[in-house]
């Protein structure tokens, strides 16, 4: 296979991942939206985001109030969300061959400028989405993760596509397969996250306002969603704190200091921060439940800002954007 | 501040009380609030988000420590601003009062949190698991189920041989156990899972031990810019430095003295129309001496390959041009013979530099633009479209009359000060071209171009220290994030029928475990140990 050819084959697949996908949101859209037959709630008693945690020895606690029981019957919606994700696995192999012929062609790691990097990273949010699903029933969490992968594609063909280039000296480190990699999981398990905090608070909402009925009646309650959310988070705090340790060994290595508050580096300063907040925050009281969520969220958006922002519009040591 | 999870008594901590108590009156007792106020969860909190907050501004506004010229640039701009924001620390952040203000209050929360919960940590090592609360089928994991009787046992012993296998079992999968009996049965109870707050614990004291290295590393580390020009070397004393920074313990007399000679510096760029121009290599074959009648040997030094020597590295962290330039004076005289070093202003390597000549009489001095590979449109002017020297040509401006070398004030060599000097002419020069000056005050010559590379040697005594600090906090954190703390406890007692009935039950001290595994691997062995 001549390069250019390899080229071509490694956008067709993008492109014919991209359009997979498009199915499997279309899917995971009817798996929400569809009205199954909907039964009488159970109890409505969970008001309060947090599984209550039994206290021993306080005594006199009030038996934990069981969740309120899903009791909606909806073959239809089960269909579609089966196939969303089925459609899901399709898309992500093909968008992991499109990614390796991209590595292939360049004949390195393909995260060598902001498209390939975008690449990648939908790799990882659909990853980590889909091998987290093969343990849990996540059809509800499908919509957002396809429509979070499908605008990163998107961004990533139309706004930042580059022609493979060898890569600057600086990036010629093994470093990179790791700082990069590492950081790259966080950035899906961060969507992921976010994405489960985002359901939390609109379903922690129609709780509190014993209100649970239509599509929010399909997600898990809310402290599941919460309990969800904390544990990917936990994943992907070390995973983070592992990457920005590696990133510091490398820039020992290529610029004489392991930290030099470059903008890249302040926002994964920033940005872990934040998450350590959210940690803290779920074992403090008064700051559990929605206060945590939004913290789960503000820590994406600081990924962002430095993923997107740090590389397009700040003069850094980390603009290998090449767009 | 530590991340805890909700402690198994009722919360008689100040970290978990709701609202917080008006300061006492007396100085001791308002001390006493202070400092509880300071070491509590939600003051920590929020000084973490005005850590993240305050660590912003820096990545908006350009720092003194990266890009001075930037912030002279800036404040220049904004004239009423520039200076308010300059005052307050806005161009170096990282070093401002209030930004340190931040992180030591929130390290000395830690500390305030750490120690009292490492104490209460070690006597919970040593205690045994406390018996098992008196209503278990309130707990979250709960079974309870009868043994079938066994002609073999009286149901006391059943139940000893129950607890018996239990215990046992537990201790060999390394639980912490203890036991009891009482007029109806007995009770096993046990715990496991230290490791998280151990872990926990470490994590907090290691990001301490981080902060001492990174201050001990800038209390004793010094770090130096060079450039140095193809054939040409440096040794690494205070004055051969074009910038060099210290810490307020270091002496700058004392640098090891080995020295360095550039004999070539190789570098390539991305010909392809795509990301033309971005670099591919970039390499620097020095001959090093560690120090002086030691002997000598030849290296490379390139990007992510700094040379390691003793105590210091050094790093390869830019290029540039050097066009050696001859100057000769009215009588013919050289008075300026060298590569002169002209600095990149952009990625294509349009560069400029200064010549002075103070020994010319009236005194030389000349602006250069050099371009490695020239250009010129209307919009942009003479720039260099291509960062490799393909087609290097050079705008000459000649300045005559007083350098202002003789007044004292020191001088960048990168500056012309034109205040006393009147400018003589512009010309366009390539390699090997000579410009006759005009008026008979002299020439230049252009003769040809040279590199150069600048090196940053680094030595952070800190680094090392800082990485096991880091290696450390990843894995108490791993540890407080992963294991799980739990207790189990085994309960027996008779039926009215004489049947022994075991209760089993689990608590975990966080809300994210799931004790079911546990509860049946205890439940195999209580149905197994009585058989």
């Amino acid at each position: 296979m001549t390069s250019a050819s390899l080229a071509e084959w490694s956008n067709a697949a993008v492109y014919a991942s991209m359009v997979v996908l498009t199915l499997s949101m279309v899917a995971f859209a009817v798996n929400f939206s569809a009205r199954g037959t909907r039964g009488t709630q159970r109890s409505a008693t969970v008001t309060t985001a947090m599984p209550i945690a039994v206290a021993v020895g306080a005594g006199g606690n009030e038996p934990v109030a069981s969740p309120v029981a899903e009791v909606i019957d909806d073959p239809r919606g089960r269909r579609a969300g089966n196939i969303g994700l089925a459609l899901a696995w399709l898309a992500f192999g093909l968008l992991l061959l499109g990614t390796t012929l991209r590595g292939v062609w360049a004949g390195r790691v393909p995260w060598g400028n902001m498209y390939e990097y975008s690449l990648s990273s939908a790799v990882a949010i659909l990853g980590v989405y889909l091998i987290w699903s093969t343990r849990r029933d996540l059809r509800f969490l499908g919509l957002l993760v396809t429509g979070a992968t499908l605008l990163t594609l998107g961004l990533a063909v139309t706004v930042l596509y580059t022609e493979a280039a060898q890569l600057v000296p600086a990036l010629k480190s093994w470093w990179l397969i790791i700082h990069v990699s590492a950081a790259a999981v966080c950035g899906g398990a961060f969507t992921v996250a976010a994405a489960m905090a985002g359901l939390y608070l609109w379903r922690e909402r129609a709780e509190r306002k014993n209100s649970v009925t239509g599509s929010v009646a399909k997600l898990p309650t809310a402290s599941k969603l919460d309990m969800m959310t904390y544990r990917i988070l936990a994943f992907a705090f070390p995973l983070w704190t592992f990457a920005v340790i590696a990133g510091a060994i490398w820039a020992e290595n290529a610029w004489g200091r392991y930290w030099g508050w470059d903008p890249k580096e302040t926002w994964a300063f920033i940005t872990w921060v934040i998450y350590a907040g959210y940690l803290h925050a779920r074992a403090t009281a008064g700051w559990r439940g929605r206060r945590a969520a939004y913290i789960a969220l503000l820590g994406w958006v600081s990924f962002l800002i430095n993923y997107f922002g740090v590389n397009l519009f700040v003069n850094s040591l980390h603009s290998y954007a090449g767009v | 501040m530590v991340m805890s999870s909700p402690p198994l008594s009722p919360p008689a901590d100040p970290q978990t009380s709701v609202t917080p108590t008006p300061p006492p009156l007396g100085a001791g007792g308002f001390l006493r609030w202070m400092w509880r106020q300071l070491t509590s969860m939600r003051t920590a909190l929020i000084l973490l988000f005005c850590l993240a907050i305050a660590a912003i501004p820096g990545s908006v506004l350009p720092q003194r420590g990266t890009d001075p010229v930037l912030v002279q640039e800036w404040i220049d701009n904004a004239p009423t601003w520039g200076p308010v924001l300059d005052r307050l620390g806005f161009f170096d952040v990282y070093a401002a009062p209030w930004f340190a203000a931040i992180y030591l209050l929130l390290f000395i929360s830690v500390i305030g949190c750490v120690l009292p919960r490492t104490m209460h940590h070690i006597r919970a090592l040593r205690t045994n698991p406390p018996p098992a609360p008196r209503r278990l089928e309130r707990l979250a994991e709960y079974r309870r189920f009868e043994l079938s009787t066994d002609s073999d046992l009286s149901t006391a012993g059943q139940s000893t041989v129950t607890l018996d296998a239990v215990a046992s079992d537990l201790k060999s999968r390394r639980w912490r156990v203890s036991r009891g009996d009482n007029e109806h049965g007995g009770w096993v109870a046990a715990e496991k899972g230290y490791s998280r707050e151990t872990g926990n614990l470490l994590f907090h004291a290691a990001l301490i031990f981080l902060l001492l290295a990174i201050s001990y590393g800038a209390i004793f580390g010094w770090r130096g810019n060079v450039i140095v020009r193809e054939g040409g070397g440096f040794s690494n004393t205070l004055t051969q430095y074009d910038a060099w920074g210290g810490g307020r313990l270091v002496s700058g007399d004392a640098l090891d003295p080995f020295s360095i000679t550039l004999t070539d510096f190789k570098v390539e760029f991305e010909r392809d129309e795509s990301q033309r121009g971005s670099p591919l290599l970039f390499e620097a074959d020095v001959i090093v001496q560690p120090a002086p009648g030691e002997e000598e040997f030849t290296d490379v030094i390139r990007v992510n390959e700094p040379l390691s020597l003793d105590g210091a590295k050094v790093f390869l962290v830019g290029h540039g041009y050097a066009p050696r330039m001859i100057v000769r004076d009215a009588e013919g005289r050289a008075v300026y013979d060298d590569a002169s070093i002209v600095l990149p202003q952009d990625g294509n390597q349009t560069s400029i530099g200064v010549i002075k000549a103070p020994d010319a009489l009236p005194q030389l001095g000349f602006q250069s633009l050099f371009l490695p590979t020239a250009a010129v449109d209307n919009v942009r002017g003479p720039h260099s479209v291509f960062p490799d020297a393909d087609d290097p040509a050079m705008f000459v401006s000649a300045w005559i009359g007083d350098l202002g070398l003789d007044n004292g004030v020191p001088q960048s060599v990168y500056r012309l000060d034109t205040e006393t000097m009147t400018q003589i002419g512009l010309e366009a020069m390539r390699p090997g071209d000579v410009w006759d000056l005009p008026d008979g005050v002299g020439s230049i010559e252009f003769v040809d171009v040279q590199r150069w590379a600048s090196f940053q040697i680094a030595h952070d005594p800190g680094k090392e220290p800082a990485l096991i600090a880091a290696g450390v906090a990843l894995v108490g954190l791993m540890l407080s994030l992963f294991v799980k703390r739990r207790r189990v406890w085994v309960r027996t007692s008779q039926t009215d029928s004489g049947a022994t009935v075991v209760e089993i039950a689990a608590l975990a001290r966080h809300d994210e475990a799931d004790l079911a595994d546990d509860v049946n691997a205890v439940q195999a062995t209580a149905e197994g140990g009585a058989r």
